[in-house]
C-alpha cells in the first residue's frame, strides 16, 4: 500500500507537467493568447499603476539589474517591518520587535526564498509580519527565481541582443500563475480544515480542566504560496507537521503537487521555448531518474528503521517513525522529505534530524546536488548549466567544438559557469569548516560524532541550495548561525544568478551553427546518460568526503 | 607524404625531453599549467617534510614521506616528459630547417650591375639574379625568366618545379635551389619574416598560443582543481570534529588524485601533437585555431579542376565528321599518340583499348614526333612514308589541313562546338589535308573522390564544387563526383559570396586555392589551404600552406583536426571519470583507523591503509606516460556520425575511465602491499 500511494502521486505529477508546462510557456512566450483576456486588463493597470511604459526586451544586465533592485527594494521594507512590527498593526498577541541578526536572517531567508527559520512563527512574528513580510516575499522570490529562469532560458534558445523585460515576466509571474494558483490552493485547503482567520491565538479549557493556547491565525493562504512558491516557511515552527497545517493526508498531497508541479513542469516550458519537446523531456527524465534514487534511498532507509532500535526488540514493522506523524506514516512521510528537498522548498512534514542516516542522506544529496527539480526555476537552471558543462566535457569527442543548442561553449562561458559551479560547495564547505573550527559554530552542535556534522552540513547545504529545512536540532538562533547562513543564502542564489544570466547573455548574441549530422545531439537517451553522469560526477563527488564522515559514517557504526 | 617531414622519434628526441622536463620544473612556467602546478606546490611540502621532520612533528614518517614526494615529483616530471616530447619532433624539425637557411651569398642587382651582397642584407623589393647550382637567397617573385627549382628543403619533394615570370608559378621560396636555367628574382620579405622564418617558430612551437577551446577547457579543469583544492581543505577541520587528525601528506595524496592531473598534463601535449600531424602532412597550419577550425568545418568549397577532377585532359570519345567511321578517327588519333608522353596523348591510347579498337601501331615505325608547342598548337608524327599526322586545337588544324589545299568537313564545327559546349575540350584529327574526326577531351574524376564525399556527408560537411564550366557540365562532373551542390560558371567574387552565404547561417567554411585572385576568399573562409605552388598573395591569405600542393587534402585536414579535438574531449573524460575509483581507495584508507567500519567502502579490497594511497597515487602518475602515445597518436578516428562515435568514445572512455583505475589501482596494490 505504502508504494502504491507513492506511485499515484508520481502518476498525478506527470500527467500535470504538459497542462501546466504548456500554460507557463504561453504565459511568458509573449505571443498573443487567451489568457490575455482574463488577465490583461487587470496586468495593463499594474503596469500603468508602476510606470512600466515600454516592455521592450532588456540586455542581460538591466535584467539582472532589474530583478537586484527590485529585491534590494523588498529587503529594505521588510528588514524595516520586522525591527517595528510591535508598533504595526494586525499584532493582536503583541508580539515584540525581532533583533537584529535575526532580523537579517530572515530577511536574507526570504527574499533569497530559502525560509530556513531561526525564528518561530507563533512568537516571533506579529500577523501583520507574517503576511507583508514573509508571504510578501514568498511570492516575489518565488516570482523572481521564475522569473530569471525564464530569461535564462530565452537566452539560450533565441538570437538577438534581449532576454525579456524583467518586470513584465515578474508581473505576469504574480497575476497569472502564483496568485491565482494561491488562491485555488488556499480554497481547497480551507475546505480540508485548515484555518485562515486573523483571531488572535485561542485560550481554551482542555477536557482535563487544564488552559491551553492554541496558536491560529492566516494559515491556509500562507500554505498554498508557501508550497507553490516552493518557499517552505511555515507559520509554525514545526511547518507542515502542525495539524494546522497540514491537517490530513489529503492536504499532504495537494502539497505536495503544488510545490513539485511547477519545477516538474518548467522542463517541458524548456523544451517548447527550444522548439523541442525532446530538449524537455530529456532534462525531466534526467530530474525524475535523480529523483527515484534519492526518493528509494529515503524510502528503504526508513522503512528498514533503525537496526540499534530494531535490535532492542522494539517493533520495527512500521519503519523507523520517530519524527513523524502517524497520519502520514512512511510513504507520506518519505515522499514528502524527497520533494521537499528536491524542489527546494524546505517545506517538512517530519523531522529530518530523526530521520536515519541514509535518509537523511538522501535530503542532504538532493540539496547538494540542486538539480533534482529544484525550486522556482533555479533547479532547471542548474540542471541546464550540467548539461552545457556535459556538452563540453564529451562534446569534444565528436570532434567539433563543443556547442549547445547550436551555440559554441566557448572561454566566456566556461568563466562564468566556473563561478557558478566553484560558489556552490564553497558556499558548504568553507562555512561548514568554519563552524567545526570555532567554538560559536561548535556550540550549536546538539550531537556528538557523526552526526552533529550532518547537522552542521545540512544547515549549510539547505542554505546554499535555497532549500530552508532544518535538519533542526541545531541550537541556531545566535549572531553566528544568522550571520554566516544568512551569507551563505545571500551568495548562493545571487552570484548563481547572476554568472547564469551572464551565460544566458552571452549565449543569445552568439550565431547559431546549424546542425548537421556531425553535431552532437541534446536531444537523445545518450545525452541523457551524460547529463545524470555530469551531475554525479561533478556535482556529488565534490561532496563525498564530508558525507563518509556525516551520514555514511554514522550508517556504517549503526552496523 | 615526404620522408623527411617524418622526423621519428629518435633517442636524441627523447633524451632531450627527459631534459627539458627537469627544466620545465620552474615554477613560473608551470604556473602556465593550473593543474600541475598545484602539484608541484604539493611536492615542495611533502619534500620540506621530509627533509625537516623535525619542524613538521613527522619523524615517524618519513619513509611514507619520501615515498609521497618522489611520486608527486614524477607526476610532474611525466607531464612535463608529454609536453617536451610533443615539442620535440617540432623542435628537430627546426634545426633542419635552419641548416638550409644558413647565410649565403645573393648576386643582388643594383643599376643593372650584378653586386655580391649577403642573404641577411637582402631587404623588400631588392632584386636578385639566381642561376643554375644557386640558392634563391630569399623569399621572391619571379620577374623574369624561367626555371626549375628544387624546393625539397620545404616540401620533401625530390621532383623540381618549374617557376616562371607572371602568373600562377611565380613565386620562389629562399633556401631552396634552381637546378636549371637562370631566373631574376624580387624579393618581398624582410630577413627574419620569410617563409622558412615562419616555418621555423611554427614547427617549434615558439609562438604557440592557447586556442580558444583550449583555454575554455583550461578553465573548466582549474576551476575542477580549486573545487578539490576547497574539497581538501575543509576536510582536515571537519574530521577534526571526529578526532581524526590527517596528515598534511595523505590530503595532499587525495588532493592530487582528484585534480585532473591526467588531462592536466597531457592537455598541452594534444595540441602540439596535434598541430605536429598537420606539419607531417606536409600542410603547414599557421595557428592550432585553425587547424581546430578544420574539426568544426560545415561546408567545404572545392575547386573542379584539380581538386575534383585532374583537368580537361582525358579522352573520352571520338567523334568522326565528314561520314568517316570512328575505326578512321581512333587508327589515326592512335598513331598521332603513339609517341606522344603527354596525359592527352595516353588517355587517346587508352580509350582506344577501352572501346576496343584496333589500330597498327608499326605505321608508326620510324617516324619523326611532333612536339606541342605553343605556336603551332598541335602535335603529331612525320611517318616514313612521308604522311603527316596531327591532333591539336580546332582552328590550328584547321589552318593547317587548309594551308594543304585541304577541305573542312561541313559537321566540324557544329561537333567542335557541342563538346566546347559541355565543358571538355575538342581536339581536330588530322592525316595530310583530311580531317578525319575529334577527340572528346573531357575532365575525369579523381579515383576516390566518390567514397571522400561519402565520409564527408557522414561527417555532416556539405561539400560545394566551384567550376568555370558551364551548368551541363558542372552538373555532369558534380553528380559523378557526388558533390552535394555546385556552383558553375564562377568567378572568383561568386566564391567569395559564396562563402560570405554559408558563414551568415552559422557555417564553418573551408576552401583551396592558388592563385591570387583566390586571395580574398582565402581570407574569409575559416579554413583557407593555399597550395605552395600558388602565389604569395594566396599564401599570405590562407591560414593553411599544402607543401604538396594537392588541393584534395583539405579533406583528411577537416580529420586531423576532428582527431585533435576527439584526443582531447577523451582524455578530459577519461581523467575525471578516474575520480571514483581514487575515491574509494584513498577516502576509506584516511579514515578507517578512527571509524573501523568504514572497511564497508574499501570496495577494491586494498591491502592497508598506507598502500591503499600510494597505490592511488602512483596509478595516478604512471597513467600520464601510458597516454602519452595516445595523446601523441590521437585517439582513432573513422568518418561516421556524430552520435554513433559519441556512443563508441563514451563507452572507451567514460565507462573505460570508471573501470579502468578499480583494475589499475588493484593490481598496483598487490606489489605495493608487499612492502606496506
Amino acid at each position: 500500500m505504502g508504494i502504491l500511494q507513492i506511485v499515484i502521486v508520481l502518476a498525478v505529477l506527470v500527467a500535470l507537467v504538459k497542462p501546466v508546462g504548456n500554460y507557463v510557456y504561453h504565459v511568458f512566450s509573449n505571443e498573443p493568447n487567451r489568457q490575455d483576456r482574463i488577465f490583461g486588463p487587470f496586468e495593463r493597470l499594474i503596469y500603468f499603476l508602476i510606470g512600466l511604459k515600454s516592455r521592450a526586451g532588456m540586455t542581460w544586465k538591466k535584467y539582472a539589474l532589474s530583478f537586484l533592485l527590485t529585491n534590494i527594494v523588498l529587503v529594505a521594507v521588510g528588514y524595516v517591518i520586522l525591527r517595528v512590527q510591535q508598533y504595526l498593526p494586525l499584532n493582536p498577541n503583541g508580539i515584540g520587535n525581532m533583533e537584529q541578526t535575526l532580523s537579517f536572517n530572515t530577511i536574507i531567508s526570504f527574499i533569497t526564498n530559502t525560509n530556513l527559520q531561526d525564528y518561530s512563527g507563533e512568537t516571533g512574528l506579529s500577523y501583520f509580519s507574517q503576511m507583508v513580510v514573509i508571504m510578501m516575499m514568498m511570492f516575489t522570490s518565488a516570482a523572481t527565481g521564475f522569473s530569471v529562469a525564464i530569461a535564462f532560458v530565452r537566452g539560450i534558445t533565441s538570437k538577438g541582443e534581449t532576454i525579456g523585460n524583467f518586470f513584465e515576466d515578474f508581473v505576469k509571474a504574480h497575476t497569472r500563475i502564483f496568485l491565482p494558483a494561491s488562491v485555488l490552493v488556499t480554497l481547497l485547503l480551507v475546505a480540508l480544515q485548515v484555518p485562515q482567520t486573523l483571531d488572535p491565538t485561542l485560550t481554551v479549557t482542555t477536557l482535563e480542566g487544564a488552559v491551553q493556547s492554541i496558536a491560529i491565525g492566516p494559515v491556509a493562504a500562507l500554505e498554498s504560496i508557501k508550497h507553490i512558491g516552493t518557499n517552505g516557511g511555515g507559520f509554525f515552527g514545526v511547518n507542515s507537521a502542525h495539524p494546522f497545517e497540514n491537517p490530513s493526508p489529503l492536504t499532504n498531497v495537494i502539497e505536495i503537487l503544488s510545490m513539485w508541479a511547477l519545477p516538474a513542469s518548467l522542463p517541458y516550458v524548456y523544451g517548447r521555448f527550444a522548439k523541442n519537446r525532446k530538449q524537455g523531456w530529456v532534462i525531466f527524465s534526467a530530474m525524475m531518474t535523480l529523483f527515484l534514487l534519492f526518493l528509494s534511498l529515503i524510502h528503504f532507509s526508513e522503512l528498514r528503521g533503525n537496526p540499534a532500535i530494531n535490535a532492542m526488540g522494539i517493533d520495527a514493522s512500521q519503519g523507523s517513525m520517530e519524527g513523524k506523524e502517524v497520519r502520514f506514516g512512511i510513504p507520506q512521510s518519505t515522499l514528502f522529505t524527497a520533494v521537499t528537498t528536491a524542489a527546494t522548498t524546505g517545506t517538512v512534514n517530519n523531522m529530518h534530524d530523526t530521520l536515519t542516516p541514509l535518509g537523511g542522506l538522501g535530503a542532504l544529496g538532493e540539496m547538494m546536488l540542486n538539480v533534482v527539480f529544484g525550486g522556482k526555476g533555479v533547479g532547471l537552471i542548474n540542471m541546464l548549466m550540467y548539461a552545457i558543462l556535459g556538452v563540453f566535457l564529451c562534446g569534444l569527442m565528436v570532434g567539433r567544438t563543443p556547442e549547445f543548442l547550436g551555440r559554441k561553449i566557448e572561454p566566456r562561458e566556461m568563466k562564468l559557469i566556473a563561478v557558478a559551479i566553484l560558489a556552490h560547495p564553497f558556499l558548504i564547505l568553507v562555512p561548514t569548516a568554519i563552524a567545526f573550527m570555532t567554538d560559536l559554530g561548535r556550540g550549536a552542535i546538539t550531537n556528538p560524532g557523526a552526526h552533529g556534522i550532518s547537522q552542521v552540513l545540512y544547515q549549510y547545504v539547505s542554505s546554499a541550495a535555497n532549500n530552508g529545512s532544518g535538519f533542526e536540532g541545531l541550537a541556531d538562533n545566535t549572531p553566528f548561525w544568522n550571520i554566516s547562513t544568512g551569507l551563505v543564502m545571500l551568495f548562493g542564489r545571487y552570484i548563481f544568478m547572476i554568472a547564469m544570466l551572464a551565460v544566458a547573455g552571452s549565449l543569445v548574441r552568439k550565431q547559431w551553427v546549424p546542425e548537421t549530422v556531425g553535431t552532437f545531439r541534446t536531444d537523445n537517451k545518450l545525452f541523457y546518460g551524460i547529463l545524470i553522469g555530469t551531475v554525479l560526477i561533478i556535482g556529488a563527488l565534490t561532496f563525498l568526503p564530508a558525507i563518509v564522515l556525516g551520514p555514511i559514517a554514522e550508517h556504517l557504526k549503526l552496523g | 607524404m615526404s620522408a623527411n617531414r617524418k622526423t621519428m622519434l629518435s633517442s636524441a628526441i627523447i633524451s632531450r625531453a627527459v631534459k627539458d622536463s627537469f627544466i620545465k620544473l620552474n615554477p613560473v612556467s608551470m604556473m602556465k599549467n593550473p593543474v600541475m602546478f598545484v602539484v608541484e606546490v604539493g611536492t615542495v611540502v611533502v619534500l620540506m617534510m621530509t627533509l625537516f621532520p623535525g619542524y613538521f612533528q613527522t619523524q615517524d614518517q618519513i619513509g611514507f614521506n619520501l615515498t609521497v614526494f618522489f611520486i608527486l615529483l614524477f607526476t610532474v616530471l611525466f607531464a612535463n616528459f608529454a609536453e617536451a616530447l610533443a615539442e620535440g619532433r617540432g623542435k628537430a624539425q627546426a634545426d633542419s630547417l635552419k641548416n638550409s637557411k644558413k647565410e649565403i651569398n645573393a648576386n643582388k642587382v643594383v643599376g643593372g650591375v650584378i653586386k655580391i651582397v649577403p642573404s641577411t642584407e637582402l631587404r623588400k623589393g631588392d632584386i636578385v639574379s639566381v642561376s643554375q647550382g644557386e640558392m634563391i637567397p630569399g623569399d621572391g617573385e619571379v620577374i623574369e625568366g624561367l626555371a626549375s627549382v628544387d624546393e625539397s628543403a620545404i616540401t620533401g619533394e625530390s621532383a623540381p618545379v618549374i617557376k616562371e615570370a607572371g602568373g600562377d608559378f611565380s613565386s620562389v621560396t629562399g633556401g631552396t635551389r634552381v637546378v636549371s636555367d637562370k631566373i631574376t628574382v624580387r624579393i618581398t620579405s624582410d630577413p627574419g619574416e620569410s617563409f622558412i622564418d615562419r616555418m621555423i617558430s611554427l614547427v617549434e612551437g615558439a609562438k604557440r598560443q592557447k586556442t580558444p577551446n583550449e583555454l575554455a577547457l583550461n578553465t573548466l579543469l582549474t576551476s575542477l582543481t580549486i573545487i578539490f583544492l576547497i574539497v581538501v581543505v575543509t576536510l582536515g577541520p571537519i574530521a577534526g570534529y571526529l578526532n581524526i587528525e590527517l596528515q598534511i601528506p595523505v590530503l595532499i595524496a587525495l588532493l592530487v588524485c582528484l585534480i585532473p592531473t591526467t588531462i592536466g598534463g597531457l592537455l598541452s601535449a594534444i595540441g602540439i601533437a596535434g598541430m605536429d600531424r598537420v606539419t607531417q602532412f606536409n600542410v603547414l597550419a599557421m595557428s592550432g585555431k585553425a587547424v581546430e577550425a578544420a574539426g568544426d568545418i560545415n561546408t567545404m568549397i572545392l575547386d573542379k579542376t584539380g581538386t575534383i577532377t585532374y583537368g580537361n585532359r582525358m579522352a573520352s570519345e571520338f567523334v568522326p565528321v565528314g561520314g568517316e567511321a570512328l575505326q578512321t578517327v581512333g587508327e589515326w588519333a592512335a598513331i598521332s599518340s603513339v609517341r606522344d608522353e603527354t596525359p592527352e596523348g595516353r588517355s587517346v591510347l587508352e580509350l582506344m583499348k577501352k572501346q576496343s579498337l584496333a589500330y597498327d601501331g608499326s605505321v608508326a615505325t620510324g617516324a619523326e614526333f611532333i612536339e606541342f608547342k605553343a605556336e603551332t598548337r598541335m602535335s603529331g608524327v612525320d611517318l616514313q612514308d612521308g604522311r603527316k599526322v596531327r591532333k591539336g586545337a580546332v582552328d590550328a588544324v584547321k589552318k593547317w589541313v587548309t594551308a594543304q589545299g585541304g577541305n573542312i568537313p561541313a559537321d566540324l564545327d557544329a561537333s567542335s562546338d557541342s563538346i566546347a559546349r559541355e565543358g571538355g575540350t575538342p581536339l581536330a584529327v588530322a592525316m595530310d589535308n583530311r580531317i578525319y574526326g575529334l577527340i572528346y577531351l573531357k575532365d575525369t574524376v579523381k579515383p576516390g573522390m566518390r567514397d571522400r564525399f561519402d565520409q564527408l556527408r557522414q561527417m555532416g560537411i556539405k561539400t560545394i564544387m566551384c567550376t568555370g564550366d558551364n551548368p551541363l557540365t558542372a552538373a555532369t562532373i558534380a553528380r559523378e563526383a557526388g558533390v552535394d551542390d555546385f556552383v558553375a560558371e564562377s568567378k572568383p567574387e561568386d566564391k567569395i559570396a559564396l562563402i560570405r552565404r554559408e558563414q551568415a547561417e552559422g557555417k564553418l567554411v573551408a576552401m583551396t586555392g592558388d592563385g591570387t585572385n583566390d586571395a580574398p576568399a582565402l581570407a574569409q573562409a575559416d579554413v583557407g589551404l593555399a597550395m605552395n605552388s600558388g602565389t604569395i598573395a594566396a599564401k599570405e591569405a590562407a591560414n593553411m600552406v599544402d607543401l604538396d600542393s594537392d588541393p584534395s587534402k583539405i579533406i583528411e585536414v577537416v580529420s586531423i583536426g576532428k582527431q585533435l579535438l576527439m584526443t582531447r574531449g577523451a582524455l578530459t573524460t577519461f581523467s575525471i571519470a578516474n575520480d571514483i575509483a581514487k575515491y574509494f581507495a584513498i577516502i576509506p584508507a584516511m579514515f578507517i583507523l578512527a571509524i573501523p567500519e568504514m572497511s564497508a567502502l574499501n570496495v577494491m579490497g586494498l591491502g592497508s591503509p598506507l598502500s591503499a594511497i600510494l597505490s592511488a597515487l602512483i596509478f595516478n602518475a604512471i597513467i600520464i606516460p601510458l597516454l602519452i602515445p595516445l595523446a601523441m597518436k590521437g585517439v582513432a578516428y573513422k568518418p561516421m556520425s556524430a552520435s554513433k562515435l559519441l556512443g563508441r568514445n563514451i563507452v572507451i572512455y567514460g565507462l573505460g575511465g570508471v573501470i579502468v583505475p578499480f583494475i589499475g589501482i588493484k593490481l598496483i596494490d598487490l606489489v605495493v602491499h608487499l612492502w606496506v
